[in-house]
């Protein structure tokens, strides 16, 4: 059952102040993933302070980085219930966790954050491990 | 930049992805929730047989290339049956 909308509001806020885009249904979610070229992170949100408390902060240091996905878009598990399905359909070799974080390069997961991955981790070095697949991923080819 | 908990006040490992090594060659991977009169009490848990292919190796390596497994929802593990608990973001890859 999701959580009082009026809770997890400053989770949505976090995660929009820093330039994510909140897809609430599956049709945003195929709108914004379906046939997408570039570079995409998806964060798939959770009230859980014991890694989501960490995981907005790092991706948020993360998007200050010089080099960044192309758009940064976010569901929010427990709560957008089938955006949050239909999100994980574009990246369901990788077992469904929240939080989590997927990198996509013209629709294939090429960097895939677990939560058990953030767990006990200070965001600053949740952070160098996103800004190193950032600049793999994201940077302009030469 | 919020960081809200919605439980406070558990043990350092709650919430926390654990590989918990069993004394029958069992490995448990899942989340902390508490260990108590009745046992370690995990949710989402995959769990390995000693004897099961991949071996347990290859097995952990890929519950953390991929995520967890989920073989169960919740999972007490008996107090006895509990031996090393070591966070699985904390394993080499």
């Amino acid at each position: 059952m999701p959580y009082n909308p009026m809770l997890v509001a400053p989770m949505r806020a976090d995660m929009t102040r820093m330039g994510a885009r909140e897809l609430l249904t599956a049709a945003d979610v195929d709108a914004a993933l379906g046939d997408a070229r570039g570079t995409t992170l998806v964060f798939v949100n959770s009230v859980c302070g014991c890694a989501a408390g960490n995981a907005r902060p790092a991706l948020a240091h993360a998007l200050r980085h010089g080099v960044k996905p192309d758009q940064v878009v976010t569901v929010f598990a427990g709560q957008d219930l089938e955006a949050t399905a239909r999100a994980r359909q574009y990246f369901a070799d990788y077992q469904p966790s929240s939080p989590s974080m997927a990198l996509l390069k013209d629709g294939e997961v090429v960097h895939f954050v677990h939560r058990h991955q953030i767990e006990g981790r200070p965001p600053e070095s949740v952070a160098a491990d996103l800004t190193n697949a950032f600049d793999r991923h994201c940077g302009a080819a030469v | 930049m919020s960081g809200h908990v919605f439980h406070p006040g558990h043990e350092e490992l709650h919430g926390v992805t654990v590989v918990v090594t069993g004394r029958s060659g069992r490995t448990y991977v899942g989340r902390y929730h508490e260990h108590g009169d009745r046992g370690l009490v995990m949710h989402d848990v995959a769990i390995h047989e000693p004897d099961a292919e991949p071996a347990r190796d290859a097995w952990l390596e890929r519950q953390q290339r991929f995520g967890v497994r989920v073989d169960q929802r919740h999972l007490i593990v008996p107090t006895a049956e509990v031996g090393e608990i070591r966070r699985l973001g904390a394993l080499a890859s």
